[in-house]
């Protein structure tokens, strides 16, 4: 076992590396999203919410062989990890959107209008006031949705890339080692993953105690 | 250039061979999501239970089944389980197997769900009203339980039949698998067959799973 | 020197079918103290906010200082810092201590230096009894503190007229005193303020002019002493008598 930990670390960190690029963007793209949804900006509410019901009803996997296979043909040649990064954060993007959307219609609207009231503007309000607070409740949906696109992360071998899943289809394939392949891989998985679970568990019952009320 | 390449999917049989794939997805999701929701249901009163062994035992499997990818599971059972228990479990055998214990691990999480967040005074003012146990069920607790879960549980559904996707990297004749066989098939002739390919695909499964979504939130906000 | 600070021109406020603001006109001096009273319903909270275009108007003008106040204009920011508004339910943004809850807006929308602003700040802070609560997050504070902290707030701003939105009625009656008195001493200085309000004795002792609504309309109009001794409408005289209570004999049997 201890000859292939090497590879299944390598795997590890291919998966994390590709996957915290997809992470941040997703949460990016989804901060901008959620404040379009919230102000209902007029042509990019639509835009919006077409790319959010698009990615929420496709596999990441279709999306990614798309990326890889697909767009070559047109000229577009990016490489695997490239695809990987932008497949994840088609898709991340929107369930980060979702979060933070239903944690912004959760601060009250008279929080919104006092910060008005005193000349702030709809930026301003946003980034000072609204958002902070949506914050906090938005943790358990967002560690849910970290968790969720690391898990996903297990199709990248599907476009070959040398991720968890190619290394022990590898050992299983070509050296036979079923159970050693299976169990490091599920000994990888709980690694990465358990710890994301337990801090969101962590961050979630934290928040609750500081106690956002009035 | 563009004409030469869409038009592979009216080309012979081409089109119907998508779908026949697409099928064989939607059949397993079903398979799995019918054994599903009743095991599910059941799993989620046996979490409810008063035992605390029961509750460790429930929670290990829950938690278990959800951190772990569920290719990673599907590689579990159709690798695994012919090594360790000599079984030669065929790919749509050990799909729907998976599945089906992934999907009752979420179903009971839900039910449970449903179960707690019914508030206690409900219980309560039934029986102050003069209804026994049974009818306090009937009447009270399972209609309201019903409205929170048909939603969750077509959105469950929902995933099941995105996540099938997976299949293909097992080997079964999916979607994905039949897409794969027309581009090779088509090389020289049409050489950007890949991207309508995977594109009508893309779409496919978006027609299939967005009108489904589409029906969980209108039952959502007709029952709030 | 009596100027109009802010001129109401036939307003209409409709809120779907329902008519709220009817025609309603009204002048506002600077340093006047105008308390408007009526019913539950009657538009009290719908005028304030259509003052400070919280609320955008089927009718009618509204205007500070000449300029037009509507919510979708594009300087509406810049007048809303001319407006103070403090809400019933304090809303201090609660993620903030009670210092960065009052600089935030001076900082960032009137671009003034911090050390300048927290100065301000700690002093009036002072001035309202809530010396050493600066580092406190709203949580920690009563509602009377709560209340007098987003009195500060509103004030930081440099407002030209303030606006009181029933400030007083969620409060617990031991606390509505201190912020009264908050008030009564911001009117002696000569801010011109609108105040809506419940408390009668309170409105009599601080009111240069009292309005009295109903249904959409201002049904009377005139100084307190005249308002409360001697209404002029019947609707003002039912009105005040629901704030009255006289002990009835019980029936004998």
């Amino acid at each position: 076992m201890q000859t292939y930990a090497p590879l299944y670390a390598e795997a590890a960190l291919l998966t994390l590396r590709i996957g915290s690029c997809g992470i941040l963007l997703s949460a990016a793209v989804g901060i901008f999203c959620s404040g379009v949804l919230y102000y209902r900006v007029p042509v990019l509410k639509g835009i919006v919410s077409a790319y959010v019901e698009l990615s929420r009803n496709t596999p990441l996997l279709v999306q990614l062989f798309f990326l890889y296979f697909g767009l070559p043909k047109i000229g577009i040649r990016l490489s695997a990890e490239m695809c990987g990064v932008i497949g994840l954060t088609f898709l991340g993007g929107s369930y980060m959107t979702e979060a933070f959307r239903s944690s912004l219609e959760a601060v009250e609207k008279i929080q919104y209008e006092s910060a008005m009231s005193l000349g702030m503007n709809n930026v301003q309000v946003f980034r000072y006031v609204i958002f902070p607070q949506a914050l906090a409740t938005a943790v358990p949906s967002v560690v849910a949705n970290i968790v969720f696109l690391l898990k996903e992360t297990s199709v990248f071998s599907g476009i070959a890339l040398a991720d968890l899943m190619y290394v022990a289809k590898d050992l299983i394939g070509l050296y036979y080692q079923t159970g050693e392949a299976l169990l490091m891989l599920v000994i990888a998985y709980l690694v990465m993953l358990l710890p994301v679970s337990l801090l969101g568990s962590v961050l979630e019952r934290r928040l609750r105690y500081a106690g956002f009320g009035n | 250039m563009q004409d030469l390449g869409i038009s592979i999917l009216f080309r012979g049989s081409n089109f119907v061979r998508l779908l026949g794939g697409l099928w064989v997805t939607i059949r397993i999701s079903l398979l799995a999501a019918g054994l599903s929701v009743p095991l599910g249901i059941l799993f989620g009163l046996f979490l409810n239970i008063r035992n605390p062994a029961a509750k460790v035992i429930g929670r290990i499997y829950l938690d278990f089944i959800r951190i772990m990818p569920q290719l990673v599971l599907l590689f579990i059972v159709f690798f695994g389980a012919t090594r360790a228990f000599g079984w030669n479990l065929s790919n749509e055998f050990s799909a729907v197997l998976v599945f089906t214990l992934w999907g009752t691990a979420e179903m009971g999480d839900l039910v449970r769900g449903a179960l707690i967040s019914i508030p206690k005074h409900q219980y309560e003012s039934a029986q102050a009203l003069g209804l026994d146990t049974l009818q306090t069920y009937r009447y009270i607790i399972i209609p309201q339980t019903l409205r929170r879960l048909i939603p969750l549980t077509i959105n469950l559904v929902t995933r099941m039949i995105k996540t099938t996707s997976l299949v293909v990297l097992i080997g079964i004749v999916e979607m994905m698998k039949v897409g794969q066989q027309i581009i090779d098939a088509n090389r020289f002739e049409y050489p950007t067959a890949a991207l309508w390919i995977y594109g009508v695909i893309f779409l496919l499964y978006f027609f299939t799973c967005w009108p489904i979504s589409r029906f969980a939130k209108w039952l959502e906000r007709k029952w709030n | 020197m009596e100027q109009t600070i802010l001129e109401i021109r036939d307003l209409v406020k409709k809120y779907e079918d329902e008519t709220i603001l009817n025609g309603l006109n009204l002048q506002i001096r600077r340093g006047e103290v105008v308390v408007v009273l009526g019913p539950s319903g009657c538009g009290k909270s719908t005028l304030l906010r259509c003052m400070n275009a919280l609320e955008s108007i089927q009718g009618g003008q509204i205007s500070l200082e000449g300029e037009t106040v509507e919510k979708s204009s594009k300087n509406i920011t810049m007048i809303r810092q001319k407006i103070g508004m403090v809400f019933q339910s304090y809303e201090l943004f609660p993620h903030k201590t009670i210092l960065e809850n009052i600089t935030l807006a001076p900082v960032h929308v009137q671009k003034r230096s911090l050390s300048d602003v927290e100065e301000e700040a700690l002093a009036l802070l002072k001035r309202v009894g809530l010396s050493g609560k600066e580092n406190a997050y709203p949580r920690q504070l009563s509602g009377g503190q709560k209340q007098r902290a987003a009195i500060v707030r509103a004030l930081c701003m440099h407002p030209e007229i303030m606006l009181f939105d029933e400030v007083t009625a969620a409060l617990d009656p031991e606390m509505v005193r201190e912020v009264l008195d908050v008030i009564l001493e911001l009117a002696n200085e000569g801010m011109t303020m609108v105040i809506v309000t419940h408390e009668m004795q309170f409105a009599r002792a601080v009111a240069d002019r009292v309005l009295f609504i109903e249904g959409g309309q201002i049904v009377e109009e005139s100084d307190p002493e005249s308002f409360f001794t001697n209404p002029s409408t019947q609707r003002a005289k039912a009105f005040l008598q629901t704030f009255e209570f006289h002990k009835e004999q019980k029936k004998d049997s």
